[in-house]
């Protein structure tokens, strides 16, 4: 994987409202086209959740990689 | 000396850090509170007013007679703060120095950040919005209704939800809701947030004939055409339209460089304090945390940054952290609600809905004038059921 410039983490461990894909979609709305956000939900539901918003929302799901105690999405605002 | 603590706002989180922080130091420190208004606002009556279940009357009262005596209140804006010379500039030219900040301003909203949505849209999180909403429900003949959320983050998560299932009684009442289509826009792939809470919600809403459009994201509306879009590429047309308007922090925050690009304050999930500032606290609505904008969030953090404060005055090490607590109630419509309690380490698992919830919602509605600002309410008023 190529290097890449994150430019936001937003820690959602452990929060469970408004939750890790809410967090995102607040982070989404205020980012700039191709601004790379990450993240971090320990809530099993983001697994389904976030990938079916950014792909719903035609934005691009770089990775998303398994932690000791959460998980990381990483995510590239495409338009 | 006396440490010299500012308090800026007049909220819950502002009215109850200040008086916990004058109790627990008495002579050692001056604690004043810089509120804009000198009103204190009760926020989540808003949602009653708008459906006609309360009045003006009793949402808002004088900050002064919710202090401490010895807590000192000025009646203006805090238009500037300069963290590292430890002051705060006043709107009519006077400026306060402060040993200790306490940033509980709070959010404002910004209705024009989306297009169309001051002429086309209703909301119910101002006093005046909700006041207009409660008029135009009393003459709506029927037609389809939809509820949405025009920006993220956003104060009480489920109020969309609440208010939709509140709307759908009120409408029954009314004798229209046969000739409404009434219909909630989530922002996400369900109703609510909270999975078990959507859980419960959902057939509620199916039980009730509520539509349920998902990952539906506000982003602009028109007006002439009566329709709404989301960020997804997705339309709906409407006769009546509620929305959540986008939220920023506040003004001065953003003057004062003390916030990110949305004017939240970045602060600490444990400490509260700011990130780059360690003499200032941030409380409520007003920080970055994701995690509920809410009177409740603010009411567990309060006593936390008193703690922390009073051992930094008095020269002791800060025991006390935020452990993300939050309690909220989530009213279901037909006189019933259910409660989600949690924290960084417990995911909530709510009761199922009923009337003693609603109950319990109405009365702490009416008692919060009397508990909650002056601290009366006990640390664990309702200890959580472990799982």
């Amino acid at each position: 994987m190529t290097e890449m410039t994150v430019d936001r983490v937003i820690d959602a461990r452990g929060m469970a409202c408004p939750g890790p894909l809410m967090s995102l979609i607040g982070a989404i709305r205020q980012a700039q086209v191709g601004q790379v956000l990450e993240v971090w939900s320990t809530d099993a539901g983001s697994a389904t959740d976030i990938p079916a918003w950014v792909a719903k929302a035609r934005h691009e799901l770089v990775e998303v990689a398994d932690h000791a105690d959460h998980t990381r999405f990483v995510v590239r605002k495409a338009r | 000396m006396p440490a010299r603590i500012v308090v800026l706002g007049g909220g819950v989180g502002g009215t109850l850090a200040a008086n916990l922080l004058a109790r627990r130091l008495g002579r050692d420190a001056r604690v004043t509170v810089v509120d804009p208004t000198g009103m204190h606002v009760y926020q989540p009556g808003f949602l009653y007013a708008a459906l006609g279940k309360a009045n003006g009357r009793w949402l808002a009262r004088d900050e002064r007679t919710l202090l401490r005596d010895d807590v000192e209140l000025i009646v203006e804006a805090a238009t500037r703060v300069e963290a590292e010379q430890g002051v705060v500039r006043l709107g009519h030219g006077g400026s306060l120095a402060w040993d200790y900040l306490v940033l509980a301003t709070g959010a404002r909203l910004l209705l024009d950040q989306v297009p169309g949505l001051v002429e086309g849209a209703h909301e119910f999180y101002s006093l005046e919005g909700a006041l207009r909403l409660r008029e135009a429900l009393r003459s709506f003949g029927g037609g389809r209704v939809l509820v949405g959320v025009a920006g993220i983050p956003y104060k009480c998560p489920p109020a969309p939800v609440e208010f939709t299932l509140m709307l759908d009684q009120y409408l029954r009442k009314r004798g229209v809701r046969d000739k409404s289509e009434l219909t909630l826009l989530s922002p996400l792939n369900r109703a609510f947030t909270i999975e078990p809470a959507s859980k419960l919600v959902q057939p509620l809403m199916e039980a009730r004939g509520i539509g349920l459009e998902t990952f539906f994201n506000v982003e602009s509306v028109d007006p002439a055409a009566g329709t709404v879009s989301s960020l997804e590429g997705d339309k709906a047309a409407y006769d009546l339209l509620v929305l959540v308007p986008p939220h920023a922090g506040q003004a001065v925050v953003e003057a004062s460089g003390l916030g990110d690009a949305g004017g939240w304050v970045p602060t600490d999930r444990t400490t509260l304090q700011h990130l780059r500032h360690e003499r200032v606290f941030a409380l409520g609505d007003a920080t970055d945390l994701p995690i509920s904008k809410s009177g409740s969030t603010a009411h567990f953090e309060a006593p936390v940054i008193a703690s922390r404060i009073a051992s930094l005055v008095r020269g002791t090490a800060p025991k006390v952290n935020y452990g993300g607590r939050v309690m909220c109630f989530l009213e279901t419509g037909d006189g019933k609600a259910t409660a989600l309690r949690f924290d960084y380490e417990h995911p909530p698992v709510p009761p199922a809905p009923s009337r003693v919830w609603h109950a319990a919602k109405w009365a702490f509605n009416r008692l919060y004038w009397e508990t909650v600002p002056q601290g009366r309410i006990p640390d664990n008023p309702l200890p959580r059921r472990t799982r």
